[in-house]
């Protein structure tokens, strides 16, 4: 399978070129994989069951604040804290899903009503003093610590980041050869008929919101621990949201690689687009638009989707 | 909470809200007859709020005179994005529709951010400040005007879509789809016009709102936002249930603020948001769709 | 104690009553057939048998236990499978792929799954097809395709919801012969048919409903010529 050998091949490269890039060319990388990763976490949800959300932020913020807060606060490695937002994310996608889909919440309804949710989410954390308000909050002891996930150098968050990316394909490319898979995928063609074949279309779906929600919040973490800095609009922002799914669907929406692959595309597409245009923000956001549109029209099923062949 | 407070956020509320009618009234019709939820409407009045500044800054033409440009402008810009932007890909999945109306907004709001960039401008002619008093309660004269001349669009929408054979057209195509087919309607042509008239109404209601309001980039998303609220509550596709609910949502939010502080008004409008799509997604009023 | 027990169903919609204290029985191993004019509710029916509608009033019980209030997939589960009047297929999604969400049903594991599907498949003729995208398939073999997500469920009543419509007289005899088939491997069979001579030639019995109601109910050849019936249908007509 040639798909396979060369992402084999992509997985090589990544893991033993980066030492050797420059620092500038580092950050992009690492940038390609965080988006890789949370449109992968986002795919799980919107390309194999269908279901789109418009408000990822959500558990991203959760993650990203739940670990910070943690840290901040009480001490608790920001590693442990991961996986307590993990959590958290999750309860909060159980219920946020399981409100949405017992209600019969489908299509641009159900993509409105979780954009309603991460803003609710924004605003209480920009009225809340205890997370900071519209300030956010900063991890401000810089001392390499790994075990507090504080590294040195950019390369050992790079590392981080591209395990997470892995991961996270790993994931997809499980859930989508097992019984959960297949399920989603038939909800994604047609609830209805799925339900008739015997699929538990709310039980499946709460399944791949719990997956796409604690992953997700994940990476919100390590976007705090990289960063070191957080506030409301970065986290819980529509941004983040758009970001994820963009890659999913510019690269293939219900593929195992495809939000890889989209991050691969749009996020030298937007450096490069910033680079050219300096000083003018917002000239990578309008070219997403328009890739966004393009990518609707001529190729639907995303840059993998399309690829596919069936004999 | 006084009686003063409340009456003053009761006028508050509803002048808003006569505007938040408007501005969903666009987005209700487009739902109707295109039956796709866009997300580029809090975007293209953005554009309109910015054509009002600079004509008025530039030609120093008066903000509300100059409605008689911009709304045929935008409506003529509404339906050229139809054709070239959202006609072609009609047959598409529900979801790459919306996503399509996404990228449009993504597109519209960073080109203004890139053109103009991120700060804040006002348009404030010389009767921006004047108000008066009504009991205990203070009326701006422009959210007075801003709210009238919202009434006034709709009313005049209202007896287009009556009276007017293009208005009978769009709502036979909004009820009727394929009936409205076998009459002979050129579909096309009245999808492009609906459109239209969606961004000229959501244009009018944004060159209404300069003298109070703020213009810059994101402007059109806090509309957005409510304007999806609005057109949820009212019923989507139900014209006059986004008038009326455009008048709910802006008392709400307006009760809300007496409330709560900050920007947690906005909790209120959120909430209200959710429980509808919860609990009656057809809208208070019913005849949209459900679920 | 019968496979499947209907007793004095009713579903209202609002002001409409769209089937009224409609009973029926499917013994095990029976192939009974479901006809009567258009709208006469015959969907709607399928549609509270296999949990898309709750009733207004009245019992439906499978395998002596009722099942009013479950969900679709739940009743599923239980061994009641049905098609849809328009075909309803998966239709970015293989013919294997198709069949095996059924196989689901009864396993976790995608290998078994898998192979419940090929022989399905091989069974309703779709062999070999297995790789081709629902949306590339004929509407004959779409139909067999449905047919076969059903079986792949292992129910032990079907509900076929006018599989014939729209096939030519080749294919309809195919048709014929694989219900056959499927009812000779153990399954009990429900059709709604407007094809006569197929309902005629497959059902060891007919129910009539007209107007949410049954109005016959019997042999097909003493069904064939009640005078209600005949009235009914040409009635239609007119």
């Amino acid at each position: 399978m040639t798909g396979e050998v060369l992402a084999g091949l992509a997985l090589g490269l990544l893991l033993v070129a980066p030492p050797f890039l420059p620092p500038y060319f580092l950050e992009i990388l690492i940038s390609v994989m965080l988006f890789g990763y949370l449109g992968a976490a986002w795919n799980i949800l919107g390309g194999y069951a269908g279901q789109f959300s418009f408000g990822h932020a959500a558990y991203f913020g959760i993650g990203a604040y739940t670990s910070t807060l943690l840290f901040l606060r009480l001490g608790v490695s920001p590693w442990l804290g991961m996986l307590a937002g993990g959590v958290l994310a999750a309860a909060f996608g159980l219920a946020a899903g399981y409100l949405s889909f017992r209600y019969g919440l489908r299509g641009p309804y159900f993509s409105l009503v979780t954009l309603a949710f991460a803003e609710m989410l924004r605003v209480i954390a920009v009225n809340t003093k205890a997370v900071g308000s519209s300030l956010g909050l900063v991890i401000p002891n810089r001392e390499p610590a790994p075990v507090n996930f504080v590294f040195a150098g950019k390369l050992s968050y790079y590392y981080v980041i591209l395990a997470m990316a892995v991961g996270a394909v790993w994931i997809t490319r499980r859930v989508a050869r097992s019984k959960l898979g297949y399920s989603l995928l038939a909800i994604r063609e047609n609830e209805d008929a799925a339900e008739a074949s015997g699929v538990d279309a709310l039980g499946m779906k709460l399944r791949a919101m719990a997956i796409s929600s604690f992953l997700t919040a994940l990476g919100g973490t390590f976007y705090a621990q990289y960063f070191a800095y957080i506030d409301p609009t970065i986290t819980f922002g529509p941004s983040v949201s758009i970001q994820g799914l963009l890659q999913a669907i510019v690269g293939g929406a219900g593929t195992v690689l495809g939000p890889v692959v989209g991050a691969f595309v749009l996020t030298p597409m937007s450096e490069l687009s910033r680079a050219a245009i300096r000083g003018r923000a917002g000239v990578d956001v309008m070219l997403y638009g328009i890739v966004l549109i393009l990518v609707i029209s001529f190729l639907p099923r995303g840059i993998l989707g399309s690829l596919r062949r069936r004999p | 909470m006084t009686a003063d407070l409340l009456l003053q956020a009761v006028v508050s509320g509803l002048l808003l809200g006569g505007v938040y009618g408007l501005v969903a009234s666009g987005l209700s019709l487009v739902f109707g007859v295109l039956r796709i939820i866009n997300f580029a409407h809090g975007a293209v009045m953005m554009l309109a709020m910015y054509t009002t500044y600079w004509l008025f800054t530039l030609a120093g033409i008066d903000p509300y005179l100059s409605i008689v440009v911009t709304g045929p402008l935008f409506f003529l810009i509404g339906m050229a994005i139809q054709r070239v932007v959202i006609e072609p890909n009609r047959f598409a999945a529900e979801h790459n529709q919306l996503l399509l109306t996404l990228g449009l907004a993504l597109f519209l709001e960073n080109l203004a951010l890139v053109l103009w960039q991120g700060d804040f401008r006002s348009v404030r002619p010389s009767y921006a400040g004047a108000s008066f008093v009504v009991g205990e309660a203070l009326v701006e004269v422009p959210r007075l005007i801003a709210c009238g001349g919202a009434i006034v669009m709709a009313l005049a929408l209202f007896a287009f879509l009556r009276l007017t054979d293009v208005g009978k057209a769009i709502r036979a195509l909004s009820e009727e789809p394929e009936g409205a087919m076998l009459m002979g309607i050129d579909v096309g042509r009245i999808r492009a016009v609906a459109f239209g008239i969606g961004a000229g109404c959501v244009a009018v209601a944004g060159a209404l709102v300069t003298p109070f309001f703020y213009v810059a980039p994101d402007v059109g998303e806090s509309f957005n936002i409510i304007a999806f609220v609005v057109v949820v509550l009212g019923g989507m596709g139900n014209f006059v249930g986004a008038l009326l609910g455009g008048f709910i949502v802006g008392l709400a939010e307006s009760l809300g603020a007496t409330l709560l502080p900050g920007s947690l008004k906005q909790l209120v409008v959120f909430g209200l948001f959710v429980l509808v799509l919860l609990f009656r997604p057809a809208g208070l009023f019913g005849g949209g769709r459900d679920r | 104690m019968n496979l499947l027990e209907v007793d004095a169903v009713t579903k209202r919609f609002g002001g409409l009553t769209a089937v009224s204290r409609f009973s029926l029985t499917v013994g095990a191993g029976e192939i009974v057939g479901l006809i009567g004019p258009n709208g006469a509710g015959k969907t709607t029916v399928f549609h509270l048998l296999s949990g898309f509608y709750a009733p207004s009033a009245g019992a439906i019980r499978f395998k002596g236990v009722s099942v009013v209030g479950a969900k679709p997939h739940a009743i599923c589960r239980r061994g009641l499978a049905r098609t849809f009047q328009i075909v309803q297929p998966f239709v970015n999604l293989s013919a294997l792929e198709n069949v095996m969400v059924g196989a689901f049903n009864r396993t976790g594991d995608v290998m078994a799954a898998r192979q419940r599907a090929l022989e399905v498949l091989d069974f309703v003729g779709l062999g070999a097809r297995r790789d081709v995208l629902a949306r590339e398939l004929t509407l004959s073999d779409r139909k067999r395709l449905e047919m076969a997500r059903g079986l792949a469920t292992r129910p032990e009543l079907l509900l076929l919801d006018e599989v014939m419509s729209g096939l030519n007289p080749t294919e309809i005899e195919e048709i014929i012969g694989l219900i056959r088939r499927i009812h000779a491997q153990g399954v009990s069979l429900l059709i709604i048919e407007h094809v006569m001579r197929a309902i005629m030639a497959l059902s060891q019995r007919i129910v009539v409903l007209h107007h949410g109601e049954k109005i016959a109910e019997g042999r097909p050849a003493e069904v064939a010529r009640d005078p209600t019936v005949v009235e009914a249908y040409l009635g239609e007509e007119a």
